[in-house]
């Protein structure tokens, strides 16, 4: 036992450290892409025009039918074939990866995002309306803290599903947590146990950024909210 | 508190919903500090009606007065102004429900008259006390009760000092042991000389304050006249036989 | 790079033309994928389900430390990335096993296998979510009236909360099956020969990434849709009339 946590403290964590890092670099910009990509896209799903709505819905649909590693490996692999004027653009590992999880978590977020505010009464509109209240205002004041609320177990969910597929970063030859471990692993032949540790990090990852959301629910609840009203 | 001038004024109104004609040319004229009722049976407009003098739903074809100032369904400036002078109070009571009372009554103050906080603030508290509901100040909608609500929703339309009130079936969502406390409210604005239009099924309690009834049926108004004519022993009138309909199913008149 | 190098020099007037050609030329092969691609699904649904359940009725009907287990297991399979999961089990607890000559007949060297092993499990976790969702949203008033017409409670459970928790559970499977056709696609890095797999070996020999991963896209999406519709006509067969999600009473 003592021979195993030495290994995993001594050869093991500090360059797994390294890749958290990667992972964190790319997981932070993904999600917060991802989440205004998903308000811009649901926010239209919602109140856009019909072609805006349409080509909307067809982004979603594609990158929700279609599985997150074939979508980054087009980005890094597929997309310098791309030739448009005689140009081509060449993404770094990084930036594959970052465009690749944001555009695919995007689409998720729209979802939750149009759900929120598809939840909101109507009636509460025609208020705001009848009280001589602007729409943008009554957007920002009446409709977005309600549908913030209704959309935030969904929209958090689906941020700590992206630090779990940050790991397909690793496919792209991004040397984050995943892609380290596989590293060792075959450096020491020990692929049990590094596999077991790289585990426990995400497992870490995952249970803390799943507190944080529980925390925030919990602070922003609103007494009756959670009930959904018809 | 009763002079004749003109508030309110609708001129042959029409509006298609669905496909439907629902309004089919209806017009009517409100002096200072009268409250007229509208009566009828579901669908014929009533709701409608009262949507398109604010311009919840723009009419069709039609105009509307409110001061003698002719309300111009496209432009932004009249509908702002129209819509700080005529207050509303909805069937569904509509509270947002993520603001408290307090917060519900205050926020059209401060987003729509400009107001700032401390001032909105006490002019809401004041507001709430006026329905009986100050201690009730800092609970969102979903712990209060229907007539709670609906009296909440008054004390927000009243913050506003509209000239008129419209109420579209204040007391139709409520269990009858909560109709009171709101009926209690509108009886005092009524007293204290606001002028109203109200669409309701409470004929009993309207025809004690009413200062006239309309009957409307499919779209139109088709009878008009104080309760006293209306609903006289030996009229035959349609007001008459549609509330003997209505005193049939809850054992008195307007239950 | 040198291979990314050539392709740019090589191909531009014709550069259209032998994309599809490949692309036409190796279709059969990624199709063939495709039995893989179900089999892994199907499979792991199956497991998912057999797993599930149990795990379900032991969170909601369960003594404190069948609770606690089942939880313990969720958290374990939800938390921990498929692609490390693959890994852990394919190359490190599989390769371990199978290097005792006892067990050789459970042929744990099967690449396969070992997938559909790993997305069960994970899909297991999950589905018993699902299917705890749907047990509780049922009325109280169900397990009452069982145990008063004197039911056990594992008759009960058995009879009347299970066939109406696993209708109710069917838009959930829709998800779950589009969620485990995705993953699905992650096997290739244990050598399944699924459709990314093959994509990718064929991209790798004709250089021609973008049409074959276009093709591969539409592939997936093409089984979504298939799937999705499919659970569909199966909801609408299962229905019945009348029973609302809410449940009265």
């Amino acid at each position: 036992m003592n021979e195993a946590l030495t290994f995993a403290f001594e050869r093991v964590v500090p360059g797994l450290n390294v890749g958290l890092w990667a992972s964190v670099g790319i997981i932070v910009p993904a999600a917060l892409l991802g989440v205004v990509i998903g308000i811009l896209a649901g926010t239209i799903r919602v109140y856009g025009g019909v072609w805006l709505r349409r080509v909307t819905n067809w982004y979603v649909a594609l990158f929700r039918g279609t599985p997150l590693v074939v979508q980054l490996y087009f980005w890094y692999f597929a997309l310098p074939y791309v030739h448009i004027g005689g140009v081509s653009l060449v993404l770094t590992p990084m930036q594959a990866a970052v465009i690749g999880f944001a555009l695919c978590s995007g689409a998720y977020q729209s979802e939750y995002i149009r759900g929120g505010l598809l939840s909101i009464k109507r009636g509460q509109l025609l208020a705001a309306q009848a009280l001589g209240i602007t729409p943008v205002n009554s957007i920002l004041f009446i409709v977005l803290p309600q549908a913030f609320r209704r959309a935030l177990p969904g929209c958090g969910n689906e941020i700590i599903y992206l630090i779990k597929y940050s790991s397909l970063a690793s496919i792209i030859t991004v040397n984050e947590l995943t892609g380290v471990g596989r590293g060792i692993a075959k450096a020491t032949f020990q692929n049990t146990e590094v596999y077991v540790i790289v585990g426990l990090y995400y497992l870490v990852l995952v249970t803390l950024a799943g507190w944080v959301l529980r925390f925030a629910e919990h602070r922003l609840a609103i007494p009756g909210f959670e009930v959904k009203n018809s | 508190m009763h002079n004749d001038t003109v508030v309110l004024r609708v001129e042959n109104v029409v509006k298609h919903l669905g496909g439907q004609r629902i309004l089919d040319g209806v017009s009517l004229t409100v002096k200072k500090g009268r409250l007229k009722v509208l009566i009828g049976p579901s669908g014929a407009g009533k709701s409608t009606l009262l949507q398109c003098i604010n311009f919840l739903l723009p009419p069709d074809e039609g105009t509307v007065y409110i001061e003698d100032r002719k309300i111009n369904g496209k432009s932004r400036k009249d509908l702002l102004w129209l819509r700080q002078r005529v207050g509303m109070i909805f069937q569904d009571f509509n509270l947002f429900d993520h603001l408290t009372a307090m917060e519900n009554v205050r926020v059209a103050l401060i987003k729509v008259k400009k107001m700032d906080k401390r001032a909105a603030t006490n002019r809401a508290m004041e507001e709430l006390a006026r329905v009986g509901l100050a201690d009730k100040s800092g609970l969102y909608p979903a712990q209060l009760s229907g007539g709670q609500k609906q009296r909440v929703s008054v004390a927000r339309a009243l913050a506003m000092d509209p000239e008129v009130m419209l109420l579209d079936e204040p007391t139709s969502a409520l269990d009858p042991e909560l109709i009171g406390e709101v009926l209690a409210v509108i009886r005092d604005l009524a007293d204290a000389g606001m002028t109203m239009i109200m669409a309701t099924h409470q004929i009993g309690f309207s025809s004690s304050l009413a200062d006239e009834f309309l009957f409307m049926e499919k779209g139109r108004i088709i009878e008009r006249g104080s309760p006293a004519e209306l609903l006289a022993r030996g009229s035959c009138s349609r007001t008459m036989a549609f509330c003997a309909k209505l005193s049939e199913l809850t054992g008195e008149l307007g239950g | 790079m040198t291979a990314l190098s050539a392709a740019r020099h090589g191909r531009h007037m014709d550069g259209m033309l032998s994309a599809l050609t490949a692309s036409w030329d190796a279709l059969p092969y990624i199709l063939g994928g495709v039995w893989w691609t179900l089999g892994l699904i199907i499979g792991a649904m199956a497991v998912g389900l057999v797993l599930g359940v149990p795990l379900a009725v032991g969170q909601v009907y369960g003594a404190r430390p069948v609770r606690r287990l089942a939880s313990l297991y969720v958290w374990l399979f939800r938390g921990v990335p498929i692609l490390v999961q693959l890994y852990l089990f394919y190359f490190g607890i599989l390769a371990y096993l199978s290097s005792f000559e006892a067990l050789a007949f459970l042929h744990l060297d099967s690449a396969f296998t070992a997938a559909v092993v790993v997305l069960g499990l994970t899909s297991a976790a999950y589905q018993s979510q699902i299917f705890r969702g749907a047990i509780q949203s049922l009325p109280e008033g169900q397990l009452k009236a069982a145990r008063a017409l004197g039911m056990t409670d594992r008759t009960a459970i058995m009879n009347i909360i299970l066939p109406q928790a696993l209708r109710l559970s069917i838009p959930g499977w829709s998800n779950e099956y589009s969620i485990l056709l995705k993953d699905s696609a992650l096997a290739f890095v244990i050598g399944v020969l699924e459709v990314m797999s093959r994509t990718r070996s064929v991209a790798a020999t004709t250089h021609q990434p973008l049409p074959l991963s276009i093709l591969a896209g539409l592939i997936f999406f093409v089984l979504t849709w298939a799937g999705l519709k499919a659970l569909k006509t199966l909801e609408a067969k299962v229905r019945m009339e009348g029973y609302s999600h809410q449940g009265s009473l």
